[in-house]
């Protein structure tokens, strides 16, 4: 077998510049099969080189988060193959997780793109857990598409190559002549055949290396044009499948009493035997993290939860409350350093609370599990499958062959379901009882006992003289963020990769994602992450939210001490060309510096992460008659009334998806700066409702919102699931202080004000079912 | 167990189960319609939004014995059957301005937007920002703006 070397023709201006070698052609295989299959091999492409800046540059500017995920992809990118079918169809199992984001669409465009197939024919499904894809089936970090954009689409060229060969073969002519086009191939004298009838020509008995050049990026036709998503109409007419509408035989409705505190834990039940005789219910046993009933419907599992009689070890956090997480906080902050500047210069510091969030998606926590003597099944969301069935697999004392692991369509997740913690107790349930379980966390659970994103006090520096800012330093002092769901092992197989072999899983994650952006002097951000006690994640978009609303308030503290109109100073600190661009096009669509009514502002700010750039304009409201909105239960406050969003984003795959995406961010960016929150008391978080947790509502929602895609010089695509929360969190907290003329320090900004609501009792966790729906009919 | 008879999506259906069960619970466990989705339970997400008799209700606020014989239960999975046409006209709406990202609010939200337009309309108005500030239903992927835009869409078609 002879591998061709690669062609040195030079690729267009940031083409595939990621591997740093110019070229579009790269080596798969095709495999043997009855049909044709292929599949992409990158490792014998080489290492990527990195690019170098001219200036002193941070961490993540050399090599990100996004480069990381996609290098750790790399090795085992050849294990991904794509099928063609006698239908002429495409199939392609995508080892990733699908919550919303739009991922399978895209993927099935850049199939779509490089088999000159009609998207309509090309199937994309979600892989079970496949071990041996090892890095590869991890979502997070909004790295898909960044780490699948080049494999995907070698498979699916050399899928077009072999067919196009049989094609060949099939008409008696030379493959020079003949051309594909949606799903056809056609031969001189208008003679055609269809993908379908080829695939059993193309296929191979044996595997087989072949080299391919990919489609030069402007031939795209299908990448760059806007597709709507795919599932749609199973979603608006509720055929869409979650987790919880699987039919899996006998796997009854299943639900946990969970402690008064958080993370506590069961101690002795004294009315087991009443409870296991209550209607509907089949079982009632202690676990770990509570007690599990199962009945015949989720209704009867709530009453039998609420009759139980627990006693309860307390949980690690009982007696403390918010302020002495803060005190903690900063007693674990780490210093400043001491740049060297002039006598004269001046320093500002400023301090920043941000509070705990709850990450929970609409879809509670839900996993089906059957674990038999000898096997296991299990279904659920989840973003990191070959960890979820190793863990399983350990905690039910299976070989991890043994346990099968589907990955569901999942209702949302913001980084929730890179943990597992509904499979794994699904499994110890389903273990428990000796019967298969549809397990389900009641809302009250999700929000007491679930993920939240750690609270963190971000502390900032800056010197300047004159108007030159000197140096500009962050301390962002967190509670610690859990990353064992994977990430963290990515991060011990590529150490060699990190910032400096010293830091922790959480350190370098925080090195690699963070970039201020603006030509400060001397920059300098460091994080410290303290306190295990809780149950964390990396929430949509991880510290970027909270450090980057710490940096641009600072920023426009500075501009108004140098007397300069913040659009204005920004762009002229902006340290790239395409940070500048995306804050002229954002400042344009935003008629920014327009005349605004007392009381209400816009605010105006950057951010730079996922290979792309964003930057956010808000008008805000905080006249009484707005922020005094009477809406039950409630949290109005101030409101955002037009925001517009401006996104360099590379390559763009689907731009409906990514405005979608934005959109989505921005109203996350929205809730984080005002409403939305998770108060610690004694132990305990106080929320159990949505209507508690106050995420933006359509009451909180901007009357008018526009995002706007910025022509991108780079030709490699960038991240989106998370692009849009940071410059917009930002964005709300600047136009706040210009509004009002007082810099916030705590966030969401409501967070200190009272309640909107009344604490629901903690012991029974669950709050009763209402009787009272036909009131509200009108 | 007593019986429980009421017609949900144009068919009669009778159920087997205590009477103080919710009736969410009856169409997901009972029934295997599982359009209507839990979010909370408690009257409070939307999630699980449906019709009664043409009137949007949350099921899981409503224990199955206080329906009669002849309610008429619409899920999302019946809306379509309630105009002609394969797709109701919100439901139109929603695939124009693709409203969903992970779909699971979304037969809540579709239901809850049909019966805030029906209000409107009865009342002789268009609909306005205000009539969309108050649709309470939740959606954490923050599809909200889509959301209002479909709805004004809808509006439109259904008038
Ligand atoms: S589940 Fe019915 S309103 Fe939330
Ligand atoms: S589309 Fe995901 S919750 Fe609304």
């Amino acid at each position: 077998m002879t591998v061709p070397s690669p062609v040195p023709t030079p690729a267009p201006e940031g083409s595939e510049a990621k591997f740093g070698v110019d070229r579009r052609r790269f080596l798969g295989f095709v495999l043997g099969g009855a049909t044709l299959i292929t599949a992409a091999d990158l490792v014998a492409g080489g290492t990527p080189a990195q690019a170098v800046s001219s200036l002193v540059p941070q961490p993540a500017e050399l090599y990100d988060l996004n480069d990381l995920i996609t290098d750790a992809a790399r090795p085992t990118a050849n294990l991904i193959t794509i099928t063609i079918t006698e239908e002429g169809r495409a199939q392609f199992a995508l080892p990733r997780s699908e919550n919303g984001q739009g991922i399978i669409d895209s993927t099935a465009m850049l199939i779509a793109e490089e088999l000159d197939l009609p998207v309509e024919m090309v199937d994309v499904t979600l892989a079970d857990a496949r071990p041996e894809l090892v890095f590869n089936q991890l979502t997070g970090g909004s790295t898909t598409t960044t780490s699948t954009f080049t494999p995907i689409r070698v498979a699916a060229a050399i899928a077009k190559g072999a067919l196009l060969q049989a094609a060949a073969t099939f008409f008696g002519d030379s493959v020079e002549l003949l051309k594909s086009k949606a799903g056809v191939i056609e031969a001189p004298g208008g003679r055609t055949v269809a993908y379908g009838q080829l695939t059993r020509l193309a296929a191979s008995t044996t595997d087989r290396q072949v080299a391919v050049d990919l489609k030069p990026h402007e031939e795209f036709t299908v990448i760059g044009s806007p597709v709507k998503r795919k599932d749609a109409l199973e979603a608006i007419t509720g055929r869409k499948k979650f987790t919880l509408d699987l039919d899996v035989p006998d796997a009854l409705p299943t639900m946990v009493c969970r402690p008064p505190s958080l993370n506590g834990a069961p101690e002795r039940v004294a009315n087991l035997d009443a409870v296991r005789q209550m209607p509907g219910v089949t079982d009632v046993v202690k676990v770990e993290t509570g007690v599990a009933v199962r009945a015949a419907t989720f209704g009867q599992c709530i009453d039998a939860v609420r009759a139980l009689e627990v006693s309860w070890r307390d949980g690690p956090v009982v007696g403390e409350s918010d302020g002495d997480i803060r005190a903690r906080l900063r007693s674990a902050q780490l210093p400043f350093g001491t740049p060297s500047v002039p006598l004269l210069a001046k320093t500002v510091e400023h301090e920043f609370t941000f509070w705990f969030k709850s990450n929970s998606a609409l879809e509670p926590n839900a996993a089906i599990a059957d674990v038999r003597a000898d096997s296991a099944e299990v279904w659920s969301g989840l973003k990191n499958p070959i960890v979820a069935q190793q863990e399983i697999a350990l905690a039910v004392g299976l070989p991890q062959d043994k346990v099968k692991v589907h990955v569901v369509q999942g209702g949302g997740s913001f980084g929730r379901k890179l943990f597992f913690d509904g499979a794994l107790e699904a499994a110890k349930v389903s273990q428990a009882m000796g019967k298969p379980v549809r397990l389900m966390w009641h809302r009250s659970d999700d929000t007491r006992q679930g993920r939240v994103h750690p609270a963190a006090v971000s502390k900032t520096r800056t010197t300047y003289l004159g108007k030159e800012v000197l140096s500009f330093e962050q301390r962002h002092a967190s509670v610690s963020t859990d990353f064992t769901h994977g990430l963290g092992e990515i991060l011990t197989a590529l150490a060699a990769k990190l910032p400096s072999g010293n830091y922790t899983f959480a350190q370098s994650i925080f090195l690699l994602t963070q970039e201020v952006g603006y030509d400060f002097g001397v920059v300098d951000q460091l994080l410290n992450e303290v306190d295990e006690r809780f149950n964390t994640g990396s929430m949509r978009n991880i510290y970027s939210p909270d450090t980057r609303t710490a940096i641009e308030l600072t920023v426009d503290d500075l501009a108004r001490r140098f007397g300069q109109d913040p659009y204005e100073f920004r762009l002229a600190r902006a340290k790239s060309s395409r940070t500048r661009k995306t804050l002229e096009t954002v400042a344009a669509a935003a008629d920014w510096g327009k005349r605004m009514p007392v009381g209400t502002a816009q605010g105006i700010a950057i951010h730079k992460e996922y290979k792309g750039v964003t930057a956010c304009v808000v008008e805000l409201d905080c006249r009484p008659e707005t922020v005094n909105r009477e809406i039950r239960e409630a949290r109005t406050g101030p409101r955002v009334t037009r925001a517009t969003f401006a996104i360099d984003a590379g390559l763009v795959i689907n731009p409906n998806h990514l405005e979608a995406q934005m959109q989505g961010g921005m109203l996350d960016g929205i809730a984080l700066a005002l409403t939305s929150s998770v108060h610690l008391r004694n132990g305990a978080f106080l929320e159990a409702s949505w209507d508690n947790v106050a995420y933006t509502r359509q009451w909180n929602v901007p009357p008018e919102m526009e995002v706007v895609v910025v022509d991108s010089d780079s030709g490699q695509p960038g991240g989106a699931g998370e692009a849009g929360v940071a410059a917009t969190c930002a964005a709300v907290a600047c136009a706040y202080w210009r509004a009002t003329g007082t810099m916030p320090k705590e966030f969401p900004i409501n967070h200190q004000t009272p309640l909107h609501f009344e604490v629901k009792p903690f012991s029974p966790p669950m709050p009763p079912s209402p009787t009272n729906g036909l009131d509200f009919i009108r | 167990m007593p019986d429980h008879t009421f017609l949900v999506n144009g068919e009669r259906v009778t159920v087997d189960v205590e009477d103080d069960v919710r009736l969410l619970w009856v169409l997901r466990d009972r029934l295997g319609i599982t359009g209507p989705k839990y979010g909370c339970g408690i009257n409070v997400c939307k999630a699980c939004t449906s019709h009664l008799n043409g009137k949007a209700f949350n099921p899981c606020a409503v224990p199955v014995s206080a329906l009669r014989k002849k309610d008429e239960i619409t899920t999302i999975e019946g809306l379509a059957d309630t105009v002609d046409g394969d797709l109701h006209p919100m439901q139109e709406a929603w695939l124009e301005f693709d409203v969903a990202q992970c779909g699971y609010c979304q037969p809540g939200q579709i239901m809850a937007a049909v019966d805030k337009v029906r209000q409107v309309q009865e009342a002789g108005r268009e609909i306005t920002d205000d009539d969309l500030d108050e649709i309470r239903n939740i959606c954490r992927c923050g599809t909200y703006f889509r959301i209002r835009q479909a709805i004004k869409a809808g509006a439109a078609a259904m008038g």
